[in-house]
Formats: C-alpha cells, sequence, structure tokens
C-alpha cells in the first residue's frame, strides 16, 4: 500500500475521536467483595487477577497516547473494526501490570514520543495533527530503515505493534477478522476436497479407505 | 473419600454416591482377590494400608488402578490439589481467549493461562538449586494426575533395540529387561487407554492395538509429501486420544485441539481422568491431596519399609502413615529426592542408596526447533482445521547412528495451520513482512503499520509451520541432582540441587536436527525464520529440564552395586519398596516415556501381587 493510501484509510477510520472519555477503556477497580473464584482458575491466580484489576498503571494522557498509537497501528477498515474497538486499550494496561517487565520500556516508550514530538512540532504526540503523528510513526516504524536517533522509537513502536496485534486478534472481533473458525465440537474428516485440488494434493489409500 | 485442601465441597456431596459404589465394587473385589487380601489380614478401617504410593501421574495413577482392581487397600498420596476437567470448576477447554485478561499468556502457567497443568518450572515456597555453571529446569505439577495433564498424549512404544543401546553402541546403559518383557503390558496399556497410529510394520517404532488416527491436515500433507522427497519419513502420530470410544465412562474426541486444557470428554488420557478416577471407584483407594511427602520410614531392625511420613498442606500438620509396601511415583526428581531425605543409621546415604546410584543419571530429552513461512499458504481458505490436541503426523527417527557422529536417534513433531489466536500473535511481524511481497509484488521494509498491517496478518494466517526433534541422550554419572546442603523449602524439607550438563553426542544431535529442518523446509517452499542456531548456542539444544522427560535417577539393573532397581523395580536393599515412575528407567530412546511409565507400572503392579501371594513380601 501506498503512504498516500495508508493516510487514507486512516483519515476514514477516525482514530484519536474514540480517545474521550480515555478512563473508559480500563474499567475503574471493583468494590472489593468475597472473590469468587472463576472456573479455570486456581485461588491464587484469582486473587492476583482482582489485585491487578483494582491497580491503575496508565495515566489519562498515557492511555490517551496508547489509544492513538494502537489505533495507527489496527484501524478501523471495511472488515472490522480498530484496536480501541477491540478493547486492546485495556488489553495494555492489564499486561503491564501482569508483565512488570513492560513498564518501563512502554511508559519511558511514551514519554520519547512525546519528547520527540516536541521537537519536531512543539506538541505532545496527541495534540499534534494527524499528519505529524503520522510524519514521526513513519520514522519509526519500519526498524531496519530507522535513522540514528530515531532506533529507541523503533524499539518501542514494535512493543507497540506486538501488543496491538496480540490483544486485537484475541478478541472476538479480531479473531473474526482473522477468520478462525474452531473452538467448537466437531467431527474432523480432513482437508476439504477443493483445498486438496487447489494445492495439488491427495490423501493416500488408507487414509480415505480408512485403517484396518 | 476425598481428602484435601481444595476439596471440601467434594468431601460434602459424595460420600453417600461413594458409600454405594465402595459396598458394591468390594462384593466383586472380594471373589477375585481373596488370596491377596487375605495374606494382608485387612480390615475395613485400616491403621495399616496394604500400599501407599506417593505421586498420582501416569506411575501412581496405574499402580492404584491395577492394585485397587487386585482387591488392595491402598493410600494414594498427591502433592498437589484434586483436579477433574469435566467439573465446571476446572474447565478451561472450549473458553476464548478474551476469557482471560492476559489473552491466556504464561504469567502464572509455564504454558498460559488456558494449560491445565498447575505447577510449572517455579514454584512459589518450592525451589531448587544447580551447581554453578550447570543448569537444569524442573517442572513440576502439583495436582492430581500430575504431569499427564500437561502432554503431547505422544504415547510411543520403546523399540526392542531401545533396551539395549549399550550392547550395540557401548556407552550408556542397558536395561535389565527387554521388549519381550513388557510387551504384553504395552498391548494391555494400549486396549485400556486408547491410542490411534498405524500399522507400519517398523522395527524401531513397534505397532500396537490402534484406533484410527485422523487425517492430516493441509500444512502436514505439505511436509510430507516434501519430507519425502528428501528421504524423511513421516507417519500418523500415535497419541492416546480416543477417535472411537472405547467404553462408557469416556466420550470419544470432538476435534477441539485442546488436549493440554484436559477434556471434559475423558477423551483424552491424563492420569487422574483414566486411571485415579475408575481407581478410586473400587472403594479400594483413598486419595488425600495436599500430601507433600517427607521421608519414607524403616524399621531400623529389619530394614523394611514402614509407610510414609507427609506434611498436610493444609494444616502443615506432620502426618505418619504405615503401609505394608511403599510405591514411590512422585516423578524422577521426587522420588529421588524422597529416598535421599530418608536417611537412618541403617540407610545412611539415604534410602536404597547402597550402590550410591540414587539422583545420578538423571537425562532429559534432546530437544531443538525451527520454524517457517510456507509462502504457498497464504490467503488460504478458512475452515475448522483443529484436529485432535496436536500433530496427526510425525517423522520417527529413519537413520543408522554407525554411519553418524552421535550415537542415538530423535523423532519430529510438527506443528502449524489455522490456530486459535492466543497471546503472541502477531508478535514480531517486523521480521516477516519485508521478505515477503505485497499484493502488487512490491516489496516494503518490515514492519509498518495501519491497513496494510492488518492485509498482511489476514495474508500471513495459517501459513507457519514449525518443527522440533525430541531425541535420545547418553545418561551420564556426572549428571545428578542430590540434596542441596543449606536449602529447604517452605514444609522444611531439604530441596534438590541439580548438576547437568550437555554432552558432544547431545550437541551433534542438534546440529544434525537443525540442517534436517531446513532441508524439510526448503523441501516444502517454505522460508525458514530466525537465523540457522550454530555452535554460538549449541544449534538451539533446549537447557536440560526444559523438554520436561527427565528419567533415571533411580535406575534398574541387575547389578546391585550400579543400580537402585531390579528388574522388577522393587528395591535391591529394600523388598518391599518399589518406584513405578520413570526415575527407574536406565534411558529414554527417543520416545516420549508415559507409555512405557504405564506399562512398567502395570508390570511392577502385577509383581507385587505375585510376590503377595507367594508370601515374599
Amino acid at each position: 500500500m501506498k503512504r498516500r493510501d495508508t493516510l487514507k484509510a486512516i483519515s476514514l477510520t477516525g482514530f484519536g475521536l474514540a480517545v474521550t472519555p480515555v478512563e473508559a477503556a480500563v474499567p475503574a477497580p471493583p468494590t472489593p467483595k468475597p472473590l469468587k473464584i472463576p472456573g479455570g482458575r486456581q485461588k491464587f491466580e484469582a486473587e492476583r487477577d482482582a489485585k491487578l484489576m483494582g491497580e491503575k498503571f496508565f495515566t489519562p494522557h498515557e492511555l490517551q497516547t496508547v489509544t492513538v498509537l494502537s489505533d495507527i497501528i489496527i484501524p478501523a477498515d471495511a472488515k472490522s473494526g480498530s484496536a480501541s474497538q477491540a478493547g486492546v486499550p485495556a488489553f495494555i494496561e492489564f499486561m503491564m501490570k501482569d508483565q512488570p517487565g513492560n513498564q518501563t520500556p512502554m511508559r519511558g516508550g511514551l514519554r520519547w514520543i512525546d519528547n520527540t514530538s516536541k521537537r519536531l512540532f512543539g506538541n505532545d504526540f496527541v495534540a499534534c495533527t494527524k499528519a505529524q503523528q503520522i510524519e514521526l510513526v513513519d520514522q519509526i516504524a519500519y526498524p531496519k530503515l530507522a535513522k540514528p536517533g530515531m532506533t529507541q522509537g523503533a524499539s518501542f513502536f514494535s512493543m507497540m505493534r506486538n501488543l496491538t496485534a496480540s490483544g486485537f486478534y484475541t478478541s472476538k472481533m479480531g479473531i473474526e477478522d482473522i477468520g478462525y473458525v474452531g473452538n467448537v465440537p466437531n467431527q474432523w474428516n480432513g482437508v476439504p476436497n477443493d483445498v486438496l485440488k487447489q494445492y495439488g494434493l491427495a490423501y493416500e489409500e488408507r487414509e480415505i479407505a480408512g485403517y484396518e | 473419600m476425598f481428602i484435601g485442601q481444595d476439596e471440601l465441597e467434594a468431601v460434602k456431596v459424595s460420600p453417600v454416591l461413594l458409600c454405594i459404589v465402595y459396598y458394591v465394587s468390594n462384593q466383586i473385589s472380594l471373589l477375585f482377590t481373596y488370596s491377596f487380601m487375605n495374606s494382608f489380614h485387612l480390615n475395613h478401617a485400616p491403621t495399616e494400608y496394604d500400599v501407599v504410593i506417593v505421586g498420582s501421574g501416569a506411575g501412581g495413577g496405574m499402580a492404584a488402578y491395577t492394585l485397587a482392581k487386585a482387591g488392595a487397600k491402598v493410600l494414594l498420596l498427591e502433592a498437589g490439589g484434586y483436579f477433574d476437567p469435566a467439573d465446571p470448576k476446572y474447565i478451561t477447554q472450549l473458553k476464548w481467549p478474551y476469557e482471560s485478561p492476559r489473552r491466556g499468556a504464561g504469567t502464572t502457567r509455564a504454558f498460559g493461562d488456558f494449560d491445565a497443568a498447575w505447577g510449572g518450572w517455579d514454584i512459589e515456597g518450592e525451589p531448587y538449586t544447580t551447581v554453578k555453571g550447570t543448569e537444569f529446569h524442573w517442572f513440576r505439577s502439583r495436582m492430581l494426575g500430575g504431569r499427564t495433564n500437561h502432554w503431547g498424549r505422544i504415547s510411543l512404544r520403546f523399540a526392542p533395540d531401545d533396551f539395549r543401546r549399550k550392547s550395540m553402541t557401548g556407552v550408556g546403559e542397558d536395561w535389565p529387561i527387554g521388549y519381550n518383557d513388557i510387551s504384553p503390558f504395552y498391548d494391555r496399556v494400549d486396549k485400556l487407554i486408547g491410542v490411534f497410529g498405524s500399522k507400519e510394520g517398523m522395527e524401531s517404532e513397534p505397532d500396537g492395538y490402534f484406533l484410527p488416527p485422523p487425517k492430516p491436515r493441509l500444512h502436514e500433507l505439505m511436509i510430507r509429501k516434501g519430507a519425502r522427497s528428501i528421504g524423511v519419513p513421516v507417519i500418523p502420530s500415535r497419541l492416546s486420544i480416543l477417535t472411537k470410544a472405547i467404553n462408557d465412562e469416556r466420550g470419544a474426541c470432538f476435534y477441539c485441539n485442546q488436549c493440554g486444557r484436559a477434556c471434559q470428554a475423558y477423551a483424552d488420557f491424563s492420569s487422574s481422568s483414566v486411571l485415579v478416577k475408575p481407581a478410586l471407584k473400587t472403594g479400594n483407594v483413598t486419595l488425600v491431596n495436599g500430601a507433600m511427602v517427607r521421608e519414607v520410614t524403616t524399621d531400623p531392625a529389619t530394614g523394611l519399609a514402614t509407610g510414609v511420613n507427609y506434611i498436610d498442606k493444609a494444616t502443615m500438620d506432620d502426618v505418619k502413615i504405615k503401609a505394608k509396601v511403599v510405591m514411590l511415583a512422585a516423578s524422577t526428581g521426587e522420588t529421588a529426592r524422597l529416598l535421599l531425605n530418608s536417611k537412618s543409621s541403617r540407610f545412611p546415604q539415604g534410602l536404597a542408596n547402597s550402590s550410591g546410584v540414587v539422583g545420578k543419571y538423571i537425562n532429559d530429552s534432546t530437544g531443538a526447533s525451527r520454524s517457517a513461512f510456507i509462502p504457498a499458504l497464504m490467503d488460504r481458505k478458512r475452515y475448522n482445521e483443529d484436529g485432535v490436541g496436536g500433530m496427526h503426523v510425525f517423522t520417527p527417527w529413519w537413520l543408522d547412528n554407525k554411519k553418524l557422529d552421535f550415537p542415538r536417534g530423535y523423532h519430529i513433531e510438527y506443528w502449524g495451520g489455522m490456530g486459535m489466536p492466543a497471546y503472541g500473535f502477531g508478535w514480531g511481524v517486523e521480521a516477516m513482512n519485508g521478505m515477503i511481497a505485497a499484493r502488487d509484488g512490491s516489496m516494503k521494509a518490515g514492519g509498518g503499520y495501519g491497513a496494510g498491517l492488518k492485509d498482511d496478518f489476514r495474508r500471513f494466517y495459517g501459513a507457519y509451520v514449525g518443527m522440533a526433534g525430541r531425541g535420545e541422550p547418553v545418561p551420564l554419572e556426572s549428571n545428578y541432582c542430590e540434596i542441596d546442603p543449606s536449602v529447604v523449602d517452605k514444609y522444611g524439607i531439604p530441596v534438590l540441587r541439580f548438576n547437568y550438563k550437555w554432552g558432544d553426542y547431545e550437541i551433534r544431535q542438534a546440529k544434525h536436527m537443525q540442517d534436517t529442518f531446513e532441508e524439510i523446509i526448503h523441501s516444502m517452499g517454505g522460508i525458514a525464520l530466525g537465523s540457522k542456531p550454530d555452535a554460538s548456542n549449541n544449534y538451539g539444544l533446549a537447557e536440560p529440564g526444559k523438554i520436561i522427560h527427565e528419567v533415571g535417577t533411580v535406575r534398574m539393573g541387575n547389578d546391585p552395586k550400579n543400580s537402585v532397581l531390579n528388574k522388577f523395580q522393587q528395591a535391591h536393599d529394600v523388598k518391599n519398596l518399589f518406584v513405578v515412575d520413570a526415575a527407574a528407567f536406565p534411558s529414554q530412546g527417543d520416545k516420549n516415556v508415559t507409555w512405557t511409565i504405564l506399562a512398567a507400572s502395570m508390570r511392577t503392579s502385577e509383581y507385587l501381587f505375585d510376590q503377595v501371594k507367594k508370601k515374599n513380601i
């Protein structure tokens, strides 16, 4: 896709609009009540999850920046919605608390983005125009092309892309987008015939006739 | 009866049912087991059990099943909690990634939120240590059924040659038994538990009683075609998953690909679902969960085992158990630890350790892997190809080691296809999408964002494959575990210290794996991902313990000077002490050992039964 088309696609999605109110992206801590252990969880896991859910990592400004970046990475298109529409910012917030090793690269990376956008455009990243935001993102979105001075930003953007992709494609919206149709009881009868034909493959005699 | 930290509920709901089961099964078992019971002078509220079994994994589950069916009064001690994958309390099967706040990431469980196995390589309060400059990672599953709740269900028989590698190659150790000793038990395990596969007539992969194997998936057909074109065989896998129902207690596979989450239809094998449950139904087994055994007790006068002491994890009480026979099935590491911690004036080096061999010769499978991108699979048609929980085809060892610079073989496992997205999906795409031309044929730099990136994810989905070698190591005396002189766990029990280093044979074997992986990937038109592992990283050879196939710390043999157990896995030094887990195995072949643990445990349990009848024990 040419850069002009990318810009067009992004402007169509209206990214940046989905960010208010930012607090809504991360649910408020639940009021303390006796812990119910969800099915499939061990007690210590349920307690740990409940504790993490009650904590907040991102400041509103950071969360807004995460939201804008995630929607640049995964915008809405004809087939599915955007990262923020799929709940990606809340997932990233949780992963910061769940795996604290993420915290410094994330917090520092968000700060790097603001430091850099202030130097280039005189504004925090989220206060920049869409064109300015894309101008900066283009300098950090391709690690092998990143110029000296932009490489730390490229590492941060790769982290954001990883978390955004994982968060989006593990959501209901993302699973439908990617076309995964399993996770239901069924009977496996082999690769469909039209697919076998497409790839010039065939089952062996014993696989068709059945094993003794 | 159920006792244990998590099981107050079970105790409340089950007594009526269990009483009925107990009564009926006792009437039946009495008919068959008069002599066994008579020899043991049983009463119905035993203060002394016939047999105490430590551990409810493959070995302990099979022993409990076999002995309970024969009428023995068994106490089964499990360090972890109760588990039943059909109880909603424990079910993770058929859940979606978004039902986990971390989308299934492995933060608190090594293999992710939905994996059935509790525990992992690190358990809070239960440390282990390693000697400086060596490495070992010890995976433990604290739960009913143990590590049978986490495995690929790969159920291979050892071949005749797997029992006599020393005679054939001059290195390693022979077993005191051969294929003919154990094959009748493999047959019975096949029929009792169920395994799918295909008869191939290969000397190195003995056939069994097989259920029909599932047809290969698309990427598996491509792997098969490519690998065969370069002389690497690919045959249907052999997994203990019921592609057809075999009895009324267990359902058939419904192809969700999630055996690792444990099956609510009991269509896959785990010791808890398939052995412990029916064993409990006999009424002859008392199960205690949360029992951390710390010592096997002995009679100073006779030197015989008298029972065990355990810490009740819920109350921290120290509980003394008396039993006529002690069977250890706590895992290769825990069984050795227990013997080494059972020191007395009569057994100053630890119990059953006059040879000094306990803890030595620990050996894990070798493992190395590579993944690839298959351009021909881009933009593939979507359909449900979940299949069974694991590979539908594999490559058995196919070469002659006499012509190679390493003495043992390996098999290759495969994965790939349109799996359910999970944490990690899309990770590292910047290293990938710069290699693949866009729809219009143009190349772009790796990374990116926006609609183009979204399109890449759609195009690439289901176009990855991976393969992993699992090989046989040569067991070494210099690889061992011992009691750490200064560290205890939260129960006050001295912990294991490991000393393990891979040898040159294993590193050369991993090099061969890597060369083979690239040949297979190229044969199917794939692009191998990442850089090829080389000498600087031992050719990608996994750190010891990472494959979770460790065996050999309490090995059997004919010579009491260099083995701990006789050929029936009975301690040379203590005739009423048995080991029925993989600690007993002198070697492991390139075959995942679960099927051999099951067959050997059944054989040992029946030997015990026979010895009791003959009044030798």
